[in-house]
């Protein structure tokens, strides 16, 4: 964890939580809120929503890092998500999956050293009949290929 | 001129958004309705020509021209194609018809109908009348739906809820997503209605964060609702319900309703033991009708027609239709809601034409990834609850995977193992550790140690009765039909063919 990151500005950070009080059961919209301004739910914000929820930074910690959705650094400029599910499978997507990590020098969840790509897998994006699926940015792509989706993030 | 692009997400990702750019850019009225479920067709546009909706797909920018003075070849009208013409739409009747967002449109193809019955009815009546219908759980479970919301009717609570489970997570499943996607007021009803039936007044959509087209849809859609009565004072009736979209945040596990309660109450995903039902103690303690999606969104024909109707299709206890969705490596991929009791084969041959590549069909897997794999050898199962329980399956969400014979085997089963481990919430023993410890007796196997077979055997079995969701209890459908009836593949001689 880099200590040197953008600081965090607690104002926003309070204004998040607090837009999210009314709801029942308000702390996945909060982290998802986070999420949506910062790129991450930053470390910053731990001790205010625990706070302000009244659970303790550790029970905290436990719900942040069940879900694979939360970060606690911003992801890379681009975010490809690719589909390692059954149905993606069956269309190669385990050979497409190889090839393109090959093609970016990276790992599972790995993010390039220019920060300008995170490869994430994803399990399922209900593009089962169009495979193999990938998500570049949120969009979703149906019968990728490792060249076209390169591509995509190269910009 | 008036043309049909879907805004569904299949559609977009095979470049829907594109065609529909160049259709208003060249002065066409561009609606962007659902899918009409044949997605090796997108995007399947649909021209108006002579009061018919004519199909073209898949579609491209470059024909946009050609399809507007209609010198392209067409496929004719779009009802008429063999795959969608031999349907039974009741959930999906509006599905790709119209404008998943234009509230006149859903009103015109027998939106509401439904919900003006139900509230003419009493609570007890409505219950009664889901019951009749014979629908179960289209989640997978098969509970039937009436008896559950009956035991919420009767429960005390100073609040009731009606959760929807839109956490898709099976893979070879979209059913959830393209009924969001193109009829989300359907979905909408069917809550309305089921909580006139329970005395709900609160509704939450679970939806995964997988999906961010069907979350755009469907927020916009409960807006429109609220603006137009449908939320709120129902109708402008004496009963209140609103409802509101909560976001899921990547969990596999949180499908299971237990834990998706936890998640919506902002607690980690974990499974809860039952009892107490969610029906007596769901959401934040209180009476709770947790459902799937197309459950929800099948009330509103079921009112509309009757339950008598809707109980006149299916098989045996299998009543009413279920939107198949036939996946992976599949030649006429897409969605076909049919009666109950269709064999499995006609279904994957007959239906959606063999594999994509050409090559033979090797096995499907049904039910998504804690769904059995079927050789062909079992095509003759029909399409229910009943059938494919006796024939050591499931039918789940009734996703359809289809493998050609380049399929390893023994590489799915270790995937499922994988996966289980990865997803597991972390609750019961055999889930989180027997996952573990099955991929590692698959790579054994792998590896030529045969000795390691009944140990596997034994795991499944371990991990079938000692956990407390589906997700560790039918982890081992998978990896023991995959053995069962591939043994060869898993015999430790043969090497792995890279």
């Amino acid at each position: 964890m880099s200590t040197t990151a953008a600081p965090y500005d607690p104002a926003e950070i309070d204004a998040i939580i607090q837009s999210h009080m009314d709801l029942e059961g308000p702390l996945l919209p909060i982290l998802h809120g986070m999420q949506a301004a910062f790129g991450c739910v930053p470390d910053a914000a731990r001790a205010p929503i625990a706070d302000t929820l009244n659970i303790t930074e550790a029970e905290l910690h436990g719900v942040i890092s069940f879900y694979h959705d939360f970060r606690r650094e911003p992801a890379g400029h681009h975010v490809l998500k690719i589909c390692r599910a059954e149905a993606c499978q069956a269309v190669g997507a385990n050979a497409l999956g190889e090839d393109l990590l090959k093609k970016l020098g990276l790992d599972w969840h790995g993010t390039s050293a220019d920060g300008r790509v995170t490869v994430e897998p994803v399990y399922c994006l209900g593009l089962c009949a169009c495979g193999p699926a990938a998500m570049v940015d949120g969009q979703v792509r149906g019968r990728v290929t490792a060249e076209a989706l390169v591509a995509e993030v190269s910009a | 001129m008036k043309v049909w692009v879907p805004r569904d997400a299949a559609a977009k990702a095979l470049g829907a958004d594109a065609v529909a750019a160049a259709f208003e850019a060249a002065g066409a009225e561009v609606v962007r309705n659902g899918s009409r479920g044949m997605i090796w067709l997108e995007p399947l546009v649909e021209v108006e020509q002579g009061g018919v909706r004519v199909g073209y797909g898949p579609a491209t920018v470059e024909m946009v021209g050609a399809m507007m003075d209609g010198s392209a070849e067409s496929l004719g009208p779009v009802e008429d194609i063999p795959f969608y013409a031999r349907q039974n739409r009741l959930t999906f009747q509006r599905c790709g018809v119209i404008d998943p967002l234009s509230l006149s449109d859903y009103e015109a193809h027998g939106g509401l109908a439904g919900l003006r019955k139900a509230l003419e009815m009493s609570a007890e009546e409505i219950t009664t009348h889901v019951t009749d219908s014979g629908l179960r759980g289209r989640g997978g479970a098969g509970f039937p739906t009436g008896i559950k919301w009956n035991t919420v009717r009767q429960a005390d609570g100073p609040q009731k809820y009606i959760v929807c489970n839109a956490d898709e997570g099976d893979s070879g499943t979209f059913a959830d997503r393209m009924i969001m996607e193109g009829d989300p007021f359907c979905l909408i009803e069917g809550m309305v209605i089921a909580g006139l039936g329970v005395g709900a007044t609160k509704g939450y959509v679970y939806l995964r964060s997988e999906y961010p087209d069907a979350i755009e849809v469907m927020e916009r859609a409960i807006e429109i609702a609220r603006e137009n009565n449908i939320l709120g004072a129902v109708l402008h009736s004496a009963h209140e319900f609103d409802m509101e979209v909560r976001v899921g945040a990547g969990a596999y596990v949180c499908g299971e309703e237990t834990s998706l309660l936890n998640s919506l109450e902002g607690k980690r995903g974990v499974v809860r033991a039952k009892p107490p039902l969610p029906a007596l103690e769901g959401f934040l303690g209180r009476p709770t009708v947790v459902n799937n999606v197309i459950s929800l969104a099948t009330v509103p024909v079921i009112f509309e027609k009757g339950a008598e109707h809707y109980a006149s299709f299916g098989l045996g206890r299998s009543k009413g239709t279920m939107p198949i969705q036939i996946a992976g490596n599949v030649k006429y991929g897409g969605l076909f809601e049919t009666a109950f009791g269709m064999p499995l084969g006609e279904l994957v041959n007959d239906i959606a034409g063999g594999t994509a590549s050409g090559r033979p069909v090797k096995a499907v897997q049904v039910g998504g990834p804690l769904g059995a794999y079927f050789a062909p050898e079992k095509f003759d199962t029909p399409f229910a609850y009943e059938p494919f329980d006796g024939a050591g399956g499931l039918i789940g969400h009734a996703g359809v995977v289809i493998f050609d014979d380049s399929a390893d085997m023994l590489g799915m089963a270790r995937f499922a193992m994988e996966f289980c481990a990865i997803e597991s919430c972390g609750k019961c023993t055999p889930c989180r550790i027997g996952a573990v410890r099955g991929v590692e007796t698959l790579d054994r196997i792998r590896d030529g140690d045969g000795t390691a077979i009944p140990l596997l055997v034994d795991l499944c079995e371990t991990m079938k009765d000692g956990s407390l969701c589906a997700l560790g209890g039918f982890t081992p459908y998978p990896v023991m039909s995959a053995l069962e009836q591939f043994p060869e593949e898993f015999s430790g001689v043969k090497e792995a063919a890279e």
